[in-house]
């Protein structure tokens, strides 16, 4: 739509590359929490259906992924736009202890929530100091 | 020359400056939560709203003659007790937002719907605002 006005508010498009098709990309906002035995983050991806997310733990790089289905209303046209609509991405570095098998990702109401617990091995273990 | 001239008030053309002074420099920051798209039709308007992470329980929304008004609140996630925060950018709290429409809402032909984050509200235009066709009678 040309006449179309957007205005982010909560949505800042990200510095990733174009996508081909002309759509845009939104860095999701996101919360960050330690939790003692690991990591959560909760991002916000409105639109965006479980199915439609993609989670990759490379090394030490999260990669974040969200494909939105775009909003279409039958006989009706978008007259006022305040949010604009894309697909999300946002990319971590990550510290190297967590284990991508146990990644646990699940989608509700249009917030990713990620557990990433530690790896059993990196685990703290204290160490004791001997008396020579 | 962008400002008319031959204001008989010689304040007129201050004002006037003032004026787009202020309008161009609307914080964007605060902007309303939630944002809001219109979506108009013949037969209907609609609305939609990002609202992530509300659950549908914790919205209301509510009409009164032509301005509907979306309500609710946010709460922020249940965490364990040890938990610290590394980032926070998300916001939580209630939050309310009141749009006028171009006609008096019959609560009967509201229809919302919640669906990932998005809430999308249709809303009838009623009969008695649509337009009619007069016929013309042959004298």
């Amino acid at each position: 739509m040309a006449n179309q006005v957007t205005r982010t508010t909560d949505k800042t498009p990200a510095d990733a590359p174009e996508t081909t098709y002309g759509g845009r990309i939104y860095r999701p906002i996101t919360d960050i929490v330690e939790t003692g035995d690991g990591v959560t983050l909760m991002l916000e991806m409105p639109g965006v259906a479980a199915e439609d997310v993609d989670v990759t733990l490379e090394k030490r790089v999260l990669t974040i992924q969200g494909k939105v289905r775009p909003t279409s209303i039958d006989r009706l046209n978008l007259a006022y736009a305040e949010y604009g609509e894309g697909d999300f991405e946002r990319v971590f570095t990550m510290s190297d202890d967590f284990d991508p098998e146990k990644i646990e990702a699940e989608v509700q109401n249009g917030v990713l929530t990620l557990r990433l617990p530690r790896a059993a091995a990196a685990q703290p273990r204290k160490i004791t100091v001997k008396a020579a | 020359m962008l400002y008319a001239t031959g204001h008989p008030d010689p304040l007129a053309l201050m004002r006037s400056m003032m004026r787009d002074f202020q309008t161009q420099h609307t914080p964007r920051a605060q902007a309303a939560f939630p944002a809001v798209n219109v979506w108009q039709g013949e037969d209907a308007v609609a609305l939609t709203a990002e609202l992530p992470g509300v659950e549908p329980a914790d919205i209301d929304i509510s009409v009164k003659d032509k301005v509907l008004t979306i309500s609710g609140e946010r709460r922020p996630p249940e965490l364990p007790e040890a938990a610290t925060w590394h980032r926070r950018e998300r916001g939580y709290g209630k939050f309310s937002r009141a749009v006028q429409l171009p006609f008096t809402v019959d609560e009967s032909r509201v229809e919302a719907r919640f669906q990932n984050g998005i809430l999308k509200i249709a809303v009838g235009r009623p009969d008695a605002d649509k337009p009619r066709k007069i016929e013309i009678k042959a004298a």
